[in-house]
């Protein structure tokens, strides 16, 4: 939960200006990591503007998020680069180990897995990005390689699928 | 300024900051400072090279030797050779395709040979970050000169009669845009730089803000001055968080030199900026929609006319221009507009950056004069297709573009002969596609995109997207029909001529261009339900050939659904009823190997133990 002062605090930056909802929304997911309906209606009530309209600003743009996301944010890029060699394939691979969706967190809170229309990297193609870190040139080896090194340590929730033990 | 006899320019643009470029920057400065050369050998980080395939890219400058693919554990052999001993080291040089010899100068490769840099001037060479080094290289100098001895009209005649364009994709005439805004009378007026660089596969704006902010900022002064705007508004995707640092820091130092803020260079002129981040919506690339975007509502494009210029942000007159076009003006004030509309065609003047992305050797920012060639920037620039494969086609400007097929290779890159050939030049991006892409796949990528990024606004653009990508998984999935393709086609007419802005208008085009060019490979997967490319799932096999599998376990072992028998040393079998078709089996057998095959059509179907067609069309 947000606490209750970030919201002020932002508002306060940018003066309390409605043109400024966006940048505002955008701050405060910075500080909280995601958008709470609460959160919403505060920056309405400390906006003056009416809280169906900071929703339909929040619903609209993709940055925002309302839901909270997961310890670790994997992205993978859509763009045609990446689409042209193989970006599809590496997103249903992170789908498949990750055992969720796209634009979905797994139940214990530790990955969220994301895609985005380009990261404008289109040399490194296929491209994922994994707790801000780039990696070119993706396919199923270096994936399963990039997830090990975020891997919950010790009694972690083992994946359904196989794991050709030693 | 401290002077130093050599300069080692580390590129810091996206791709090579993601292959590590920083730590090969700190890495180098502790291995020359440990040879004692500190007050010799300066390292600078710049903006991007270009030639991104082949980052992190190193230029020792004055000699201009081009090193690439430089890792942290090669420092310490470099600096001793080259730095110390002075000898250039070749096994860090480029080596073209095809060829055994590496070409140690930049100037002398390929990819920069045929490339003529008007806004991408001081890419590789300058840090972005200090507007010093922008300064050195004639920086700033047309803002002066606009500022101290040009009327705004003069200011309007030399932008028009240079023959700008709008580079952000429809070409609209910048000079002319900037005099319908000078006429009109109301105040304030704004200006707004769109860096809301939405096209997937383009990132030359990216890549100029985070190379040389300062020629934007400069480019955008001339601009206020030349309507009469106080204020303007730097509006960057989200998605690009190093081009608003460098941007963010470019302001600051602006102002501090007075470039920038009140009274700039003690003309009495005022003019300020302010950075709006974008929040992740490909339509508030189109300018109504921008507007929008910095009001702080939804970014809804609204009716024009009236345009921008003339009742745009606030309701006030306002210019729009994408950010290589404001990156254009500069030069152009300094050296002419003689000079600049002597580069380009009768109707395209100057030069414009493309990014050339996918299945092309050189993958990288290119900036050519209007008018060359397709076949010379993918064959010459570009270094042609790799792995011995075939060129099939080009995708040029996005999801409102459209694809070229090699039948006109020899087209001339300019606003006119593009949207002729039914593509168009959108903001620049370049994608190659070879004999493994499906024209089909392709369109309906595009067409996916369109619909998620639709706003909602206007029916047909909404709707009509929603239906097209639907009949379009249906002939991917093989279960297409003749009927299909004429209902695409009407419903591409209807979501042209019934959607308000760009983004609708053009979300046709892919389907459109490639039923045009590609219309062979539409019927293959209606009539005989094979995907010739052999890309859609629905329509292919994937089989292991006995007599090339080697038994290594590897496919088996990467397959996520355990669909793969086989012991070691024996010939592996795939499992069709398991098979998801994901390709992992396919992408790990080894290359000298090759043992596992994609087939589609009756083929696939044989191997697959499916009955082959029922009826025959």
């Amino acid at each position: 939960m947000p606490k209750p002062d970030v919201v002020q605090l932002v508002v306060a930056k940018y003066h309390a200006q409605k043109r400024a909802l966006i940048p505002i929304l955008q701050d405060i997911q910075e500080a909280c990591q995601w958008l709470s309906s609460e959160t919403l209606a505060e920056v309405a009530r400390e906006l003056d503007i009416p809280v169906a309209h900071v929703w339909s600003v929040a619903t609209f743009y993709k940055s925002f998020s309302l839901k909270p996301r997961g310890r670790h944010v994997c992205t993978v890029c859509m763009g045609t680069a990446c689409h042209v060699r193989g970006g599809a394939a590496v997103l249903e691979h992170f789908e498949r180990k990750l055992g969720i969706r796209a634009a979905q967190t797994s139940a214990d809170g530790e990955y969220t897995l994301e895609r985005v229309n380009c990261l404008g990297a289109c040399a490194l193609a296929p491209l994922a990005v994994v707790d801000g870190r780039y990696y070119g040139q993706m396919n199923e080896i270096k994936a399963n390689a990039v997830l090990e090194t975020i891997k919950k340590p010790e009694g972690a929730a083992r994946k359904p699928d196989q794991k050709a033990s030693s | 300024m401290k002077q130093y006899r050599t300069h080692l320019l580390v590129c810091a643009g996206t791709g090579c900051v993601s292959c590590g470029s920083f730590s090969l920057k700190e890495a180098l400065e502790k291995e020359i400072a440990r040879w004692g050369l500190g007050d010799e050998i300066l390292v600078v980080a710049t903006g991007c090279n270009g030639f991104c395939e082949r980052g992190p890219i190193v230029m020792v400058h004055p000699e201009g030797i081009f090193y690439q693919r430089l890792k942290v554990e090669d420092v310490p052999f470099l600096v001793e050779e080259h730095l110390v001993k002075g000898r250039p080291v070749r096994k860090f040089m480029y080596v073209p395709p095809a060829e055994e010899k590496p070409v140690p100068k930049m100037a002398d490769i390929e990819f920069f040979k045929h490339q003529r840099l008007i806004v991408l001037r001081n890419r590789g060479r300058i840090d972005p970050e200090k507007v010093d080094e922008y300064i050195a290289y004639d920086g700033y100098e047309a803002m002066a000169k606009a500022l101290t001895s040009m009327t705004p009209d003069e200011i309007i005649a030399e932008i028009s009669a240079a023959g700008l364009r709008g580079r952000g994709g429809a070409g609209f005439p910048t000079g002319r845009k900037w005099a319908l805004c000078r006429r009109e009378e109301a105040a304030p007026k704004y200006l707004i730089c769109n860096g809301d660089e939405g096209d997937p596969g383009a990132f030359m704006d990216r890549s100029v803000l985070e190379a040389d902010p300062h020629a934007v900022l400069e480019g955008m002064v001339i601009g206020a001055k030349a309507i009469g705007a106080e204020k303007g508004f730097l509006y960057i995707r989200d998605e690009y968080p190093l081009a608003v640092k460098r941007m963010g820091i470019a302001i600051r130092q602006a102002k501090d030199y007075g470039l920038l803020g009140e009274d700039i260079l003690g003309t009495g002129f005022d003019f300020d900026l302010e950075i709006v981040r974008g929040a992740g919506a490909f339509v508030s690339g189109e300018e109504t929609a921008l507007i929008g975007s910095i009001e702080g509502q939804r970014a809804y494009p609204r009716q024009r006319p009236p345009y921008p210029a003339q009742h745009g942000l606030w309701g006030k007159p306002t210019v729009i221009n994408n950010v290589e076009t404001w990156a254009n003006v500069p030069s152009i004030i300094r050296r002419g507009a003689a000079w600049f509309s002597g580069l380009g065609t009768e109707t395209s003047k100057g030069t414009k950056i493309f990014s050339l992305v996918g299945k092309i050797s050189n993958t990288g920012l290119v900036e050519v004069p209007m008018g060359i060639r397709l076949r010379d920037i993918i064959y010459g620039v570009g270094g042609g297709i790799p792995d011995g494969r075939e060129f099939k086609a080009i995708q040029i400007g996005g999801p409102s573009g459209g694809c070229i097929p090699k039948e006109l290779l020899d087209l001339p890159v300019d606003y006119e002969s593009l949207t002729k050939a039914g593509a168009m030049m959108g903001s620049g991006g370049m994608i190659v596609m070879d004999e493994d892409t499906c024209m089909v796949d392709i369109a309906l990528y595009f067409l996916r995109f369109t619909q998620e990024e639709s706003c909602g606004k206007c029916a047909p653009c909404r709707i009509g997207t929603r239906q097209m990508a639907g009949i379009l998984a249906r002939i991917v999935a093989g279960e297409g029909s003749d009927e299909d393709l004429k209902q695409l086609e009407e419903l591409a007419v209807t979501v042209k001529q019934g959607s308000l802005c760009g983004l609708g208008q053009t979300a046709p085009n892919p389907v459109l261009s490639t039923l045009r060019y590609f219309r062979d490979e539409y019927r293959a997967h209606i009539a005989d339900r094979s995907c010739p490319a052999l890309v859609c799932k629905n329509l292919i096999t994937y089989y292991i050939e006995p007599e090339k599998c080697i038994g290594c376990l590897l496919c088996l072992k990467n397959c996520p659904t355990n669909a793969i028998l086989g012991e070691r040393k024996k010939v592996h079998v795939i499992g069709q009823a398991l098979c998801i078709k994901c390709g992992a089996c396919f992408n790990v057998c080894p290359k000298k190997v090759r043992a596992v095959s994609k087939y589609t059509g009756e083929k696939g179907r044989a191997l697959a133990g499916r009955a082959a067609d029922p009826v025959k069309p």
